[in-house]
C-alpha cells in the first residue's frame, strides 16, 4: 500500500464529488431538511383530538362531564351533533375523530345512584391515535366517577373529598415528555443511513457504467487502495453531516446531550463506516446505479426507519420480527444514540452494542475488499 | 404515432427487466414492506416491563400490584431491592417503568390521610411514556375509587338506597366503539397507506432514473434523432412505469386483503380512477426531476429530497392535525395527502365519490398541473 496512490484516489473522488456541486448541496440539505421537519412539524403526541358531542341529557351534570373532557387539553370541541346519525356523519367525513354520546337518563341515573353508561365512538382508522384517545377518555371518566363518589360521601357528611391514593409520576430523562428528545437522536441514525446509501450507491457502479473502470484497472493501483480511497471522501462528508446534525439537535432544538460527545462521535462514526462499506458492496454487486439504489433503500433505509426502534418500539413487535431486528445494525446505533443523548450512559452499559457495531464495520470493510476484484468481469 | 409509442414502451420494458435481479427488486420489496409494516409498525403499547419496589409488603400493597399485573398493560419484570436497582435497570433498558410503594402506604391508607405511590417512567420515548402514564394513572385511580367505595359501604349510617348500587362498581361505565376498525389494528391503517407509498416510490424512481440514464449514457441523442416526437417520448417513458405501478398495487392489495385480511369496503373502480389521477402527479414529478438532473446520483438525491418530506407530511405516520398550522397548509400541496384520504376511505370506511370528490378534484388539478408543467419543460430540454 502506497500512501501516495491512496491519496490520489481519495483526491479524485473528492474532485468528482465537489464538481457535482448540486449533489453536495443535497447531501448537506437532506439532513437539515429532515431535522427541521422532525424538530418542528412532526410529532406522535396525541392532543387536541377533534371531538363532537351529542348531549341528550342537557343538565348541569352532563355539562360538567363535558367540561372535564374539554379542560384536559386532549380533546377539542369540533361541534355538537343534532342527532346520533349526524354525529356518525361527522366522523365519516373526518370532521371529528371522537364522538361522545351522553344518554338522556344520565343525570337521572346518577342522582338515583344507578349505574349509568355513556358512549364513546372513535374513528379507528388510525389505530394508534384511537387507542390513545380511548385511554384518555377512560382516565377522565374514572376520575370524574371518583369525584362523584367523594361528593356523595361529603353529602352524607363523612369522609374526605381528596382521593385516598394518588399516583405521583416521575418521568426520568425527559420530564416534559417532548417527542423531539427521543426522535432526533434516532433521526441521526436515519440520516447517516440515507446518506451512506445514496452517496455510495453509485460510486463503483458508475465507474462500470461509464467505462472508467477499465482505466482504473490499467493503473498500478491496488484493490484496497482503490476501495479505501473511495471510502475516505464519503466518510468525511458523513462525519460532517453527523456533526451538523448533532449541533442542530443540541443548539437549535435544545435536545439535551447528557453523555460523552466523544463516545457519540466515535460510535456513530463506526456505524457510518460500516454503512458506507455496505453501500460500496452493494454498488459492486449491482454494477448498475438504478439497481443498487433500489437495493440500498430496501436493505438499509426501510429497516432503519421501521425496525430500529427509531419510532416504533421494538418491544411491541411480534417476537419473530423482534429477532429479525437483531440483524440490522441500525438497531444498535439507535440504542446507542438514545442512550448517550437522553440517559447519558457510557460504554459500561453500551459495550455490547458498540462491540456489535465494530463487528459490523469490520465485516463490511473486509467484504468490500474481497468483493472488489480488479479485473474486467 | 401509437406504433412508435409501442416500440418505446417495449424498449423500456426490455431495459428494466433485462437484469433478473431488477425483476426481483421491483416486486419482492413491496411485499416485504407490506409484511414489515403489517406486523412491526405498531404503536399500541402492551406488556410494559415494570419493576416493583414494595417497601410496604402488606395485603393492600400487593392488591395494588396485582391490579397492575392483571391489567394486561404491564408485565412485572423484576422486583427491586433498593433504589439503585431501578436506576440501573432503566439505564440498561431492562424495564421502562417502576412502581414504588413506600412503607407507610397502608398505615396512611388506614389513617385516611391520603397516600401516594410513586411511578417512575423512562421518558426517553415520550410517546410510549405518555401512554404508560395514562395507564398507570387509570389503574391507581380505579384502585383509589374502590377504596373510597369500600369505606363508603362500611359507614354505619348510610341509607341502603345509596349503599347497594355503588357496591356493584358504581359510577359511569363507558361503552366504546371504534368505527371502521373495531379491533384497532394498526395494519388496517398502514396497508392502504403502503400502497400509496409504493406507487409513488416505484414510478418516481423508474421515471427519473430511466430518462437521466439515457442522458448520462449518451443514448438520448440517438432517441432524439429518431422520428419519435416529444409527446410520444414522454408517453413512452411514463406508460411502462405506470403499468409497473399498477401491477405493484394489485400485488400489494391482493396480499393485504388475503394475508392480512384488511377489508375493502368501497368500490374498486373508484380506487382505480383515483390511482390514475394520483399517477399523474407522481409521473409528472419524476419527469420534472429528470429535467433538473444531469446524473443518476443527482436524480436519486433530488428524488429523496422530494419523496421523504412527501411521506412525512402526508399523514402516513404522523397525524396532520398535530402539525403546526403553517406546515398543515403546506400539506395541501402534497398529492400523497389526498390519495391517502381516498385510499383509506375506500378500504376502511367504504365511502364513495359523494364524500371523496374534493380530494379527487384536488388530485386532478395537482396532477395535471405538475404533468403539463414537467412535459413542457422536458420538451424544451429536448429541443
Amino acid at each position: 500500500m502506497k500512501l501516495i496512490r491512496l491519496k490520489a484516489i481519495a483526491w479524485k473522488e473528492f474532485i468528482q464529488i465537489f464538481r457535482d456541486s448540486r449533489s453536495l448541496a443535497l447531501a448537506i440539505s437532506i439532513p437539515v431538511l429532515l431535522l427541521v421537519l422532525f424538530g418542528y412539524a412532526l410529532t406522535l403526541d396525541v392532543d387536541h383530538i377533534p371531538t363532537v358531542i351529542h348531549d341528550m341529557d342537557r343538565t348541569s351534570q352532563s355539562r360538567d362531564l363535558i367540561n372535564h373532557f374539554l379542560r384536559s387539553n386532549y380533546f377539542q370541541l369540533e361541534g355538537t351533533a343534532r342527532s346520533y346519525v349526524h354525529l356518525q356523519e361527522m366522523i365519516d367525513r373526518g370532521q371529528a375523530l371522537m364522538g361522545l354520546v351522553i344518554p338522556a337518563n344520565f343525570s337521572r341515573d346518577l342522582e338515583a345512584d344507578r349505574e349509568t353508561t355513556i358512549q364513546i365512538l372513535v374513528d379507528g382508522t388510525d389505530a394508534n391515535t384511537a387507542t390513545i384517545a380511548l385511554g384518555y377518555a377512560q382516565a377522565i371518566v374514572t376520575l370524574y366517577s371518583q369525584e362523584i363518589i367523594a361528593h356523595k360521601m361529603n353529602q352524607v357528611g363523612v369522609g374526605s373529598i381528596s382521593p385516598p391514593v394518588e399516583a405521583r409520576i416521575r418521568v426520568w430523562f425527559n420530564p416534559d415528555l417532548e417527542s423531539k428528545n427521543f426522535i432526533i437522536p434516532g433521526l441521526i441514525a436515519v440520516i447517516l443511513v440515507i446518506l451512506a446509501a445514496i452517496l455510495t450507491s453509485g460510486t463503483v457502479s458508475r465507474e462500470w457504467e461509464r467505462g472508467t473502470m477499465e482505466q482504473l484497472i490499467s493503473t498500478p493501483i491496488h484493490n484496497f487502495e482503490l476501495i479505501l480511497g473511495k471510502l475516505i471522501p464519503y466518510l468525511a462528508i458523513g462525519m460532517f453531516d453527523l456533526a451538523l446534525s448533532v449541533a442542530m439537535g443540541v443548539f437549535l432544538f435544545g435536545v439535551p446531550l447528557r453523555g460523552s460527545g466523544l463516545l457519540l462521535f466515535s460510535l456513530a462514526g463506526l456505524f457510518l463506516l460500516g454503512a458506507i462499506c455496505q453501500g460500496v458492496v452493494v454498488s459492486i454487486i449491482a454494477k448498475n446505479q438504478l439497481l443498487s439504489s433500489q437495493i440500498s433503500i430496501f436493505i438499509s433505509y426501510l429497516p432503519t426507519f421501521i425496525l430500529s426502534g427509531f419510532i416504533y418500539p421494538i418491544d411491541n413487535m411480534p417476537k419473530l420480527i423482534q429477532y429479525i431486528t437483531y440483524i440490522f445494525p441500525s438497531r444498535y446505533v439507535v440504542a446507542i444514540l438514545k442512550g448517550i443523548f437522553s440517559k447519558g450512559v457510557g460504554l459500561e452499559i453500551l459495550w455490547l452494542e458498540a462491540l456489535l457495531l465494530a463487528v459490523y464495520g469490520s465485516v463490511m470493510i473486509l467484504w468490500a475488499l474481497k468483493k472488489f476484484q480488479k479485473r474486467i468481469a | 404515432m401509437w406504433q412508435r409509442i409501442k416500440s418505446m414502451i417495449i424498449k423500456e420494458f426490455i431495459q428494466v427487466f433485462r437484469d433478473p435481479r431488477m425483476r426481483i427488486i421491483l416486486f419482492i420489496p413491496p411485499i416485504m414492506q407490506l409484511i414489515v409494516f403489517g406486523y412491526a409498525a405498531n404503536t399500541d403499547i402492551r406488556n410494559i416491563r415494570l419493576a416493583i419496589y414494595d417497601l410496604d409488603g402488606t395485603p393492600e400493597s400487593r392488591e395494588l400490584i396485582s391490579r397492575f399485573s392483571s391489567s394486561g398493560y404491564f408485565r412485572i419484570a423484576a422486583e427491586a431491592k433498593n433504589p439503585a436497582d431501578i436506576r440501573l435497570w432503566i439505564d440498561e433498558g431492562v424495564i421502562s417503568a417502576a412502581l414504588q410503594i413506600n412503607n407507610d402506604f397502608t398505615r396512611k391508607l388506614r389513617q385516611r390521610t391520603g397516600t401516594t405511590v410513586q411511578i417512575i417512567v423512562d421518558g426517553t420515548d415520550s410517546n410510549t411514556a405518555s401512554i404508560v402514564i395514562s395507564y398507570a394513572q387509570r389503574i391507581v385511580a380505579e384502585y383509589s375509587r374502590l377504596v373510597l367505595l369500600k369505606r363508603f359501604n362500611k359507614l354505619p349510617d348510610v341509607p341502603d338506597r345509596i349503599k347497594r348500587p355503588f357496591f356493584k362498581g358504581g359510577g359511569i361505565e363507558i361503552q366504546s366503539r371504534a368505527f371502521f376498525n373495531p379491533n384497532l389494528e394498526s395494519r388496517n391503517f398502514y396497508v392502504p397507506g403502503i400502497i400509496a407509498l409504493l406507487i409513488m416510490l416505484v414510478t418516481l424512481i423508474l421515471t427519473c432514473m430511466a430518462i437521466v440514464r439515457e442522458r448520462e449514457m449518451g443514448t438520448m441523442e440517438q432517441i432524439i434523432v429518431s422520428p419519435i416526437r416529444p409527446v410520444e417520448l414522454i408517453l413512452g417513458k411514463t406508460i411502462p412505469f405506470a403499468i409497473i405501478g399498477y401491477i405493484d398495487v394489485a400485488l400489494v392489495t391482493f396480499v393485504g386483503v388475503f394475508l392480512f385480511e384488511v377489508p375493502i369496503r368501497g368500490s374498486l373502480p373508484l380506487l382505480l380512477l383515483a390511482t390514475t389521477l394520483y399517477l399523474l402527479s407522481s409521473l409528472g414529478t419524476g419527469l420534472f426531476i429528470s429535467t433538473i438532473s444531469r446524473t443518476q446520483q443527482q436524480a436519486m438525491m433530488s428524488m429523496f429530497f422530494f419523496f421523504v418530506p412527501a411521506i412525512l407530511l402526508s399523514g402516513f405516520i404522523f397525524p396532520i392535525a398535530n402539525m403546526p398550522k403553517v406546515v398543515q397548509y403546506m400539506t395541501y400541496l402534497n398529492p400523497l395527502r389526498y390519495f391517502l384520504i381516498i385510499i383509506r376511505g375506500i378500504f376502511l370506511k367504504g365511502i364513495g365519490f359523494d364524500i371523496l370528490w374534493p380530494q379527487m378534484l384536488a388530485l386532478t388539478i395537482l396532477g395535471s398541473a405538475v404533468f403539463t408543467f414537467s412535459s413542457l419543460r422536458f420538451r424544451k430540454r429536448l429541443e
